[in-house]
């Protein structure tokens, strides 16, 4: 009994070492361990034998129930796990195939400028200003300065609907509308960006419709120095912290004293090239203590309120910034030249 | 305004400073230096040489064989001009010389014989054609007799000069001047000036005897001076004057007029010559126009005149459009030999309005029309009548016929210096400032930091305190002003709630797919009334017109976006972009009446147009073109994320929209735009494939946003779902049996959704089927069986009521 006991534990095992799968595995599980298997025939059997030795083939047939009971489970843990290594293998994907897309869009690049330069103003205090697009005569000259017949009208030629109606040339009649429903009351700090027109034949420098952002300080003691350190903190923060910003007196009937700032070019830092013309700066922004006149007019008494105000295309901030060569491309939308500034 | 560095050197010393420092100088304190570039290209070894003999070449008729004397040597130069002559002083370019453009002189044989050199032509040296004389436009250039031979005939033809072109703001007029451009560079260099001295040998003859002067609109014409000169020869002015003409970019005609262009440079007044003795008469009278009024200008055109323009008459007829041109008939001409010289101050609006009225805009019209220094009218008057007895044989009659009621004061500014300093944020002392004020040569009286300015009439753009701010800052130096950043509370800025929302919608569609796109807000007649939204047609609007438009396709305001939005698509498509999805948010213009009489309103809305593919997948076979729904649910997802909430979408009716497959947007019953599919024929127009539009009006949106967010618990009893599926007339609209079941199924019908429609095969004809889910919830409790059997049958009792729907299956 001994030797037939030995006998079934090899072939059992010999059984489930060659099982391919769980069921070959259950198979011999039944065969060997079930009630109707050997085992089971063997201990039957057991009366027969003399009482000192049951004991002994009883421990001898667990022992074989247990070690064939033990291999089957390890047995199933590797074929469970080979199984699982095989499904695996066969769910394998080409990761490097392209994924569903996603439909991206993005701002045009002069919404992303503007808004750029929107928050660099909040940030120092500003609020942002619009106004109508089509403007009073009034508003759009008078109110700055610029009455009937003043030869700097002729900077900007508009596009006239009536005497008295026109498509506003610059951004500079929401600063005229905001002062006036201040009341004489300062601070005044805003920026005013949106859409102007003026006669212009469309060329790759030369847009009849283009944008401004005009940006305005009235209070008391305004000095001249605030504007060239909130013009600086600007353009450091705009165009980078290493480049340097000039003012140059320039003419706005708006604003007396008037000046001009350059940055200095990115290019050749100053030398000197063909972006810059040779002069090492490039020109940005138009800017100017606020013309009394201008106050007045708006209900600002300028014995006591004083400011500045200021003035730039994003359009050529973009052109010069991008190295964009044709303004045309802002109002033309061919997809190739929006899909280029979709970075957040 | 062109300055030539030569010129400028006889009223200010200029040698220790290059063109190029110099430049950059004036453009720092004010006055932008465009260019600084020498007249012509580097010439080298180009001499006067006398054309000693002048014979045909032996083997070509058009070409002469000329000997001709440099001063050391004698070369054999073969000349193809037919202007040629033995005994002329001429340009030579001998051999080794380099000419603008690049070319090199060398020895050549021309037709079998040696030529060593070329004598030249003023456009071969550099000059443009436009400035030649005539005499000299189609051959070579001839010197007069007064130059050596074997000089450097660059310099002679004072082609080593250097040109500053300035770019002048409309304020600093003064520098239409040389004289003027003199006192700022002395002021900016802080040297000393020299002005021409005027000086004339009269005759003993008195013009007055000979003409009189009577203005009869002394507001337009303050000032009116007449000067006679007897005895002209007119013939060519010197060749230093000419060149000097050039370099401003005046082409030099004869010494009469070249005389009255050179004072206008040199005093930036113009002046006018007449021909005395074909001026019609012994009086100037100075009038306005009368309506339909004729003259002949000296560039041969009729003229017809209006009540608007001053004209120089002679009594009886027009002579002159003031300060703009002169007439044909009295114009000074080679038989010319006496001159009625005018110096006068003119209007500038006058002037302004004539010089745009014919289109005439001249360097003397431009000058009116800034304004010129009423100090100097006379005086340049006077200066033109010295040159003339110079450089014209003139005999200048003593005094001047003269009408002058000319306001010559001065402005007289007061301040101190912490004023100045309040402003620019500086601590410039009361001395620095008076040696700045005395630079400009602004004479100034100071009583410590009491400053009283009197400003010269030449500066008649600075009269309050602000300008002579700028003008101590600019001559200071903005480079020395500090940084700071304003003083007082800081305020917080931020962006109102409507601005906020407009960046929030460009942020959904920008992340649901749509490219924000620019289009130009004027458009054409027929665009400017296409796509225009219900319930902006409601209003029944005219597209604004542009008085002048410059072209015809941008001559009206838009009343939609959508008309230049689809021909952004088009754009694309011609160029082989075919999936394309463009959103724009800007402004329409909405006018009421035909005529525009008062500023008509601005309304801001936001339209998209998409065509092409709207998803695509290629190797999954996934492919989606755009359709009504893929638009519509990008629409549904920013009513959401924007919080508007109740939006209906109804079949509707838009021109230029598919009849079948239009929606018009409601909230609460007010239409806020429309969503469809263009209508084949327009989309034929634009070339374009299906494309589906929407158009939306963003200021009533703003106005439907829940501007207050609220909290809601999150439910802690579980929800059932059931399905329903019903049978009704295909014409049934899915909104109106959604609403209704929504309106029967009970306050605890928390969902419905249609989650299949189908029509066809198996259907009744003219029958669809539509299932919805629907999901009941109670906040506050487990539902029961019952609760949610007594809601599913409200729902199809009042759906079979209402719209005769069958449950099916
Ligand atoms: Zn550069």
């Amino acid at each position: 009994m001994k030797e037939r006991l030995e006998e079934l534990r090899n072939e059992a095992l010999e059984k489930v070492e060659k099982a391919e799968n769980i069921k070959e595995l259950q198979d011999v599980r039944v065969s060997y361990l079930g009630k109707k298997g050997p085992i089971t025939e063997v201990l039957r059997g057991m009366g027969k034998l003399p009482a000192e030795e049951r004991p002994v083939i009883g421990q001898l047939a667990n022992d074989v129930r247990e070690s064939i009971a033990r291999a089957i489970e390890d047995k199933q843990t590797e074929l469970e796990k080979e199984a699982l290594e095989q499904r695996l293998r066969e769910e394998t994907i080409d990761v490097t195939l392209p994924g569903r897309p996603n439909q991206v869009g993005g701002p045009h690049l002069l919404t992303k400028l503007i808004q750029e330069i929107e928050d660099l103003f909040i940030g120092m205090g500003f609020e942002v200003a619009e106004g109508p697009e089509v403007e009073t005569d009034y508003y759009n000259f008078e109110a700055l300065n610029l009455p009937k017949g003043h030869p700097a009208r002729d900077m900007q030629d508009s596009f006239y609907i009536t005497e008295e109606i026109l498509m506003r040339t610059h951004t500079s009649p929401v600063q005229a509308r905001t002062m006036e429903k201040h009341e004489g009351k300062g601070p005044v700090k805003i920026i005013c960006p949106g859409k102007v027109y003026r006669r212009d034949t469309d060329d790759a420098t030369h847009s009849h419709q283009f944008t401004q952002i005009e940006g305005l300080f009235v209070d008391k003691n305004v000095r001249m120095s605030d504007l060239k350190g909130v013009l600086n903190t600007f353009a450091k923060k705009m165009f980078g912290e290493d480049r340097e910003i000039r003012l140059r007196p320039s003419f706005f009937p708006f604003t007396e004293p008037s000046v001009e700032m350059d940055i200095s070019c990115k290019i050749c830092r100053g030398e000197g090239c063909s972006v810059c013309k040779g002069t090492g700066w490039i020109e940005i922004l138009g800017a100017g203590m606020v013309h009394p006149n201008v106050l007045r007019m708006a209900g600002f008494d300028p014995d006591v309120y004083n400011g500045f105000a200021f003035g730039m295309g994003p359009e050529r901030i973009a052109m010069l910034k991008y190295g964009i060569d044709d303004i045309r491309h802002f109002y033309i939308n061919d997809v190739r030249f929006l899909k280029q500034f979709h970075q957040a | 305004m062109l300055v030539s560095i030569n010129w400028l050197k006889q009223y200010i010393d200029l040698d220790d400073i290059t063109p190029e420092e110099l430049a950059e100088k004036i453009t720092k304190s004010g006055i932008e230096v465009d260019s600084a570039e020498p007249i012509v290209d580097q010439i080298k070894n180009v001499v006067v040489g006398y054309v000693k003999s002048c014979e045909k070449h032996p083997n070509a008729d058009k070409l002469n064989l000329c000997q001709v004397d440099v001063g050391d040597e004698e070369l054999q130069i073969i000349c193809g001009a037919p202007n040629v002559q033995a005994g002329q002083k001429v340009a030579v370019a001998k051999p080794g010389a380099r000419l603008p453009g690049g070319m090199k002189i060398k020895k050549a044989k021309l037709r079998g014989v040696e030529s060593q050199g070329m004598i030249c032509s003023l456009q071969e040296l550099g000059i443009d054609d436009k400035f030649v004389q005539k005499e000299f436009s189609d051959g070579i250039f001839v010197f007069a007799d007064d130059v050596e031979v074997g000089e450097d005939a660059i310099e002679r033809l004072n082609l080593n000069d250097t040109i500053l072109e300035l770019e002048l703001t409309p304020n600093r007029s003064d520098c239409l001047s040389m004289i003027g451009v003199a006192y700022e560079v002395a002021a900016i260099l802080g040297k000393d000036i020299k002005l021409p001295e005027v000086a004339i040998d009269y005759v003993d003859d008195a013009a007055t005897d000979h003409v009189q002067v009577r203005v009869e609109t002394p507001e337009l014409n303050p000032y009116y001076g007449a000067f006679i000169i007897r005895n002209i020869q007119v013939g060519p002015s010197p060749l230093w004057m000419q060149n000097r003409l050039i370099a401003a970019g005046i082409r030099p005609i004869n010494n009469v007029v070249d005389i009255t262009n050179y004072v206008l440079l040199e005093y930036g007044q113009p002046l006018h010559a007449f021909d005395y003795d074909r001026f019609g008469s012994k009086e100037v009278v100075v009038r306005t126009a009368e309506k339909d009024e004729k003259i002949q200008t000296l560039d041969d055109v009729e003229r017809t005149l209006s009540e608007d323009h001053l004209v120089i008459t002679n009594g009886k007829e027009p002579v002159a459009i003031a300060g703009v041109m002169g007439g044909a008939d009295s114009e000074v001409n080679d038989e010319t030999t006496t001159v009625l010289l005018e110096a006068a101050y003119f209007d500038s609006l006058s002037v302004r309005k004539a010089a745009k009225d014919h289109q005439l805009r001249s360097e003397a019209s431009i000058r009116f029309e800034k304004g010129v220094d009423p100090n100097r009218v006379k005086e340049a008057g006077l200066r033109a009548c010295q040159l003339l007895e110079q450089y014209a044989g003139g005999e200048v009659l003593s005094g001047v016929a003269e009408f002058n009621g000319l306001d010559v004061t001065e402005e007289v500014v007061t301040f101190t210096s912490d004023q100045i300093n309040r402003v620019l944020g500086t601590e410039i002392k009361a001395d620095e400032m008076e040696d700045i004020i005395t630079k400009l040569r602004f004479s100034c009286e100071r009583d410590g930091n009491q400053f009283k300015v009197t400003v010269p009439t030449r500066r008649g753009d600075i009269s309050i305190v602000e300008d002579m701010v700028e003008e101590i800052a600019r001559i200071f130096g903005y480079d020395n002003l500090p940084y700071t950043l304003p003083e007082g509370a800081g305020q917080a800025g931020r962006l109102t709630e409507k601005q906020q929302l407009k960046r929030k919608i460009h942020q959904y569609l920008q992340g649901s797919g749509l490219n924000e796109s620019w289009t130009y807000s004027l458009t054409t007649e027929e665009r400017s009334g296409l796509l225009v939204s219900p319930e902006v047609r409601e209003q029944e609007p005219v597209p604004v017109q542009l008085a002048m438009p410059m072209s015809e396709s941008h001559s009206h305001l838009r009343l939609s976006l959508l008309p230049e939005l689809l021909a952004s698509l088009q754009y694309n498509i011609a160029r082989k972009q075919n999936d394309l999805a463009l959103y724009e948010m800007g402004s329409i213009c909405i006018n009421h009446d035909k005529t525009v009489t008062k500023q008509p309103a601005e309304q801001l809305r936001l339209s998209g147009a998409l065509t092409g593919l709207w998803m695509n997948h290629p190797w999954q076979q996934e492919k989606k073109p755009v359709d009504f729904y893929v638009v519509k649910g990008i629409l549904e997802g920013l009513f959401e994320f924007v919080q508007i909430n109740g939006v209906q979408f109804e079949a509707g009716e838009v021109d230029g929209i598919h009849p079948g497959r239009c929606a018009v947007i409601k909230v609460k019953g007010d239409t806020i735009g429309f969503l469809g599919q263009l209508h084949p024929a327009l989309q034929e127009e634009y070339d374009l494939k299906d494309t589906y539009v929407f158009d939306l009006n963003l200021d009533k949106m703003y106005e439907y946003i829940e501007k207050e967010e609220r909290y809601q618990p999150i439910p802690r009893y579980p929800s059932i779902s059931q399905d329903l599926a019903f049978v009704v007339d295909e014409q049934v609209p899915s909104s109106n049996l959604l609403q209704a079941i929504k309106d029967a199924g009970g306050s605890y019908l928390q969902k419905v959704e249609v989650f299949d429609v189908y029509q066809g095969e198996h259907m009744e004809e003219g029958k669809k089927s539509i299932a919805y889910s629907l999901l009941f919830q109670n906040p506050e409790a487990t539902l029961t069986d019952e609760e949610v059997d007594q809601a599913r049958e409200e729902i199809i009792q009042t759906v079979k009521e209402k719209f005769n729907a069958q449950l099916r299956g």
